[in-house]
């Protein structure tokens, strides 16, 4: 067990949660390993740990989702058994998830009282949302319809939910994944605040600067067991990250760009009208990706990503053939079939049901989009042999940890999933790939693997196009940076000459403003 | 809180999947046997004249064929289309409509035949079938319209549409006036495979049916797009496989199949069109599709013992006066019994509330 300087003399008020040889155990795996966990009240507790360590499992037992096979559980002392999120919401335990759970035809309230137990009139309840929302920073209009709201104030409703429920213990799972810089500086004061008041904070985030600036104490996973705790403030994110690997990490170097080749996918004047009403138009989208260059897309999700990311990819055809040129084609009409024999490979977001086929093996997930451009299928039969030596080749070339190639997609961890997908996109030589969150909820370790082989295929004369939310990444990764806000996309900028702030503005929709008069706003850590 | 409740189980055994079938057989069997027994039947021996008498004679294992060829031809195609979340729940109407048009065609050359009527009255089947199919496919794509309704709404006029013409165009002119057609000529008949029976061409097309439907699911391309398109659309989607031409293909290729198993009953044992050319042929394909886990042999074994259901049934009326809905029941508790052991190979059961709070 971890020594804890600040474990208490028996006089002093016990912790507001003590966990003590929590074992959970799913079928062929050991999810968590005598896990003991000690939290302070008001303290901001980072929980740290690679994909699959078991950070989830973890809290979710917390949260009574699951329930422990053994060890104990200590609230404020007292041996306690949580029967289900209900029973940790009477005990004062909340969780904020990393996807929201509201219905966009609601209103702020109406989604609230939904979640709530015991929320009483709803006249009364919006006062309260009112109360509390300006108490800790949180502007929220109670009366309006979520599918107004971004996806910041969508996270607010969730925090403001719990907070209503006067939590001692707050659970947050990856909450800042989706917000820009300066939402994310926003939901820092708020966490401060009230941890402050004595509310303990459970912090998952795989963004160490995050960690470094916002936690007093972290606990670290490894495969299921406890492997160590540290203070983020005393160490830095290169030493945090090897914690959770227990292996030194490697931070791909981005060498400097070679002169920009040729146009390879060229975005002209695209525009795009949807019947979905929670849709974003995309309005006079115009960019260009030319060879050997990567070039990053950043926004807030829901700002049309998904529909540029459609467009692009063939899912979602044109009315005008010529608003989407690949190597010259214009491909606006045709379908992902025929824009990948042109050279376009394509890692979508959604990586387990739109990358990848859940419950079929890897040699078929390997056929997937591999047949396009692979020699998998011939006189219309599929040649099986081949499907999986090339998914063969994809887990030995990208480090893919699974149990061959007959492994379903699903049994894969999201790290190594993503690395399966893209190593069976970067495979087929692409002469243009595009790229969703290439790192989305993928540990440190992954990531570094995704971006050394994201720079190594343009630097290999391939154009690259990354669409995320994540800014480090794109810095780390991009030559040039663009916007996505509202379905507009700013002009580009070499990386070089702008900052996370800057970009950060643009990503809250200050396009108009002069690029030399951006004020200093200090960024989110 | 409900006191009886459904809990997903982590992973569905894959070994329950094959065994689940045969335990739905076996609490079939038993069911039957209480239900012989409230009946006042003996019920050892009226199981006996259900399940095992037909098959003792040679003949009887010929009639089990005859029944089993038009399920197999149905369900093998039903289930292509069921992997790739098509629900054609019209083989009974695209059967009735091989037998009209194969059965028109020998009508049509009555007396003028020759050894070309037979393939032609095969395609002519299989087309009918086929231009069936093509209405639900249509308007699912074209207007978004369930194909579960518009096909299984399309058997009802195909129906009346064989009516219609056993008792007008179709019929016998010395016939009597009975509504029924003349008996088709040899040139327009199946020959018989097996002396003795009425095991007739047909049931190889039947096996044809089993080894190309297998040869399509498992080994070609399109298969792979069905299976992909059935697990995850989306998925389809970003691979760019064409969905449209998935839902128009399985629609087009069962109906095929169910036109020529209607052709082959009124070429085959039936040997002229009449009102009754199916016993719900193509409604008894679903649950041999679905018993034979959508699998051409899974699809095989499962219509031998539909086929089985139907000829018991008959057997049981002569020997013991049983009633005729008897087939009907024996089938339905199958299909019970194996979906209730589906949702339990997926969930578990827990009896009484949740733990109450601490």
């Amino acid at each position: 067990m971890p020594s804890h300087a600040e474990t208490s003399p028996t006089d002093a008020p016990p912790p507001r949660l003590e966990l003590r040889g929590i074992t959970k155990r799913f079928p062929g795996c050991l999810a968590n390993d005598h896990v003991d966990l000690v939290l302070q009240p008001g303290e901001i507790h980072a929980l740290l740990g690679e994909n699959g360590a078991g950070k989830s499992t973890l809290v979710k037992m917390i949260y009574g989702v699951l329930h422990p096979d053994s060890g104990s559980m200590l609230w404020q002392g007292v041996e306690t058994v949580v029967p289900d999120p209900a029973g940790a919401r009477r005990l004062g335990i909340g969780m904020v998830f990393q996807h929201f759970s509201l219905f966009d035809t609601l209103t702020v309230t109406e989604n609230i009282a939904l979640g709530l137990d015991g929320a009483g009139p709803m006249d009364q309840l919006a006062d309260r949302i009112r109360t509390v929302s300006e108490r800790y920073g949180l502007a929220l209009d109670p009366g309006r319809h979520v599918f107004h709201l971004s996806v910041g104030e969508r996270q607010r409703v969730e925090i403001v939910r719990c907070l209503l429920q006067d939590p001692k213990l707050l659970i947050m799972d990856e909450p800042t994944s989706v917000l820009t810089p300066q939402e994310a500086a926003k939901l820092f004061e708020t966490l401060r605040v009230l941890a402050a008041e004595g509310c303990t904070i459970l912090y998952i985030s795989h963004k160490l600067e995050e960690i470094r600036a916002l936690c007093s104490r972290a606990t670290v996973l490894r495969a299921g067991k406890v492997v160590g705790a540290a203070d983020p403030r005393q160490e830095t994110a290169r030493s945090l990250a090897e914690m959770m690997m227990g292996a030194e990490l490697s931070i791909p170097e981005r060498p400097p760009q070679g002169a920009a080749g040729a146009a390879r996918l060229s975005v002209r004047h695209l525009s795009t009208t949807s019947d979905n009403p929670f849709a974003t138009n995309l309005k006079d989208v115009s960019f260009e990706v030319r060879a050997g260059e990567i070039l990053g897309i950043a926004g807030v999700a829901g700002n049309g990503q998904a529909e540029l990311m459609a467009a692009l990819s063939g899912e979602a055809l044109l009315a005008d053939a010529g608003s989407v040129v690949i190597e010259g084609v214009s491909a606006g009409q045709m379908g992902p079939r025929a824009r990948r024999g042109l050279g376009l490979a394509f890692v979508p977001e959604e990586r387990l049901g739109r990358g990848a086929v859940p419950e079929l093996s890897l040699s078929e997930n390997a056929l997937l989009s591999g047949y396009a451009r692979e020699p998998l299928v011939r006189g219309g039969m599929v040649h099986f042999a081949r499907a999986r030596a090339y998914a063969e080749t994809i887990i030995r070339g990208f480090n893919v940890v699974a149990h061959g190639h007959r492994a379903e997609a699903r049994s894969l961890s999201g790290g190594n999933l993503q690395k399966f997908i893209i190593g069976r996109e970067i495979l087929q030589k692409p002469k243009l790939l595009v790229v969703g969150q290439p790192t989305w909820g993928v540990d440190a370790g992954a990531a570094a693997a995704i971006h050394k082989a994201l720079i190594d295929l343009a630097r290999s004369g391939a154009a690259v196009l990354v669409i995320s939310q994540d800014l480090d990444e794109l810095f780390v990764l991009s030559d040039r940076i663009s916007v996505l806000f509202h379905g507009r996309l700013s002009d580009s900028r070499p990386t070089h000459e702008t900052t996370v702030e800057r970009i950060g503005l643009l990503m809250g929709g200050l396009f108009g403003t002069p690029p030399d008069e951006d004020g200093e706003i200090t960024r989110a850590v | 809180m409900s006191f009886i409740r459904l809990e997903p189980r982590g992973q569905a055994s894959k070994t329950m999947v094959y065994v689940t079938p045969l335990l739905a057989v076996a609490l079939t069997l038993l069911s039957g046997f209480i239900l012989f027994l409230a009946m006042g039947f003996d019920p050892l021996k009226a199981l006996y004249s259900f399940f095992v008498a037909p098959v003792t004679s040679v003949r009887g294992v010929g009639e089990l064929v005859v029944k089993a060829t038009p399920l197999v031809l149905c369900a093998v195609g039903l289930a292509i289309g069921f992997r790739a979340n098509v629900w054609n729940i019209g083989a009974e109407g695209q059967l009735t409509l091989g037998a009209i048009t194969g059965g028109g065609l020998a009508l049509a050359f009555y007396g003028e035949g020759g050894w070309w009527l037979l393939p032609m009255m095969v395609v002519g089947g299989a087309v009918g079938g086929a231009v069936w199919a093509a209405v639900p496919a249509f308007l699912r794509l074209r207007f978004n319209a369930s194909e579960i309704l518009t096909s299984l709404m399309l058997n009802y006029v195909a129906l009346l549409l064989l009516n219609y013409l056993v008792h007008g165009p179709f019929r016998d002119p010395d016939g009597f006036a009975f509504p029924e057609s003349r008996l088709f000529e040899a040139d327009a008949t199946l020959p018989v495979l097996w002396a003795g029976t009425r095991v007739h061409l047909g049931a190889l097309f039947a096996l044809l049916a089993v080894a190309g439907g297998w040869l399509l699911i498992a080994r070609t391309f399109i298969g792979f797009q069905i299976k992909v398109i059935g697990l995850t659309p989306a998925a389809a989607g970003y691979a760019g496989f064409d969905q449209k031409r998935i839902v128009w293909l399985t629609l087009l290729l069962s109906g095929a199949l169910a036109g020529i198993a209607g052709m082959g009953e009124v070429a085959g044992p039936i040997g002229q069109v009449t009102a009754g050319i199916s016993p719900g042929y193509g409604y008894t394909a679903i649950i041999v599709a679905f018993l034979g886990r959508l699998h051409p042999v899974g699809i095989l074994l499962a219509a031998l013992l539909m086929a089985l259901s139907f000829i018991g049934g008959e057997a049981a009326q002569i020997a013991m006066g049983l009633p005729k809905a008897i087939t009907g029941v024996f089938q339905g508790m199958l299909l019970f019994f194996l979906l209730a052991s589906d949702v339990l190979i997926r969930y578990r059961v827990r009896f009484g509330a949740r733990r109450a709070a601490a």
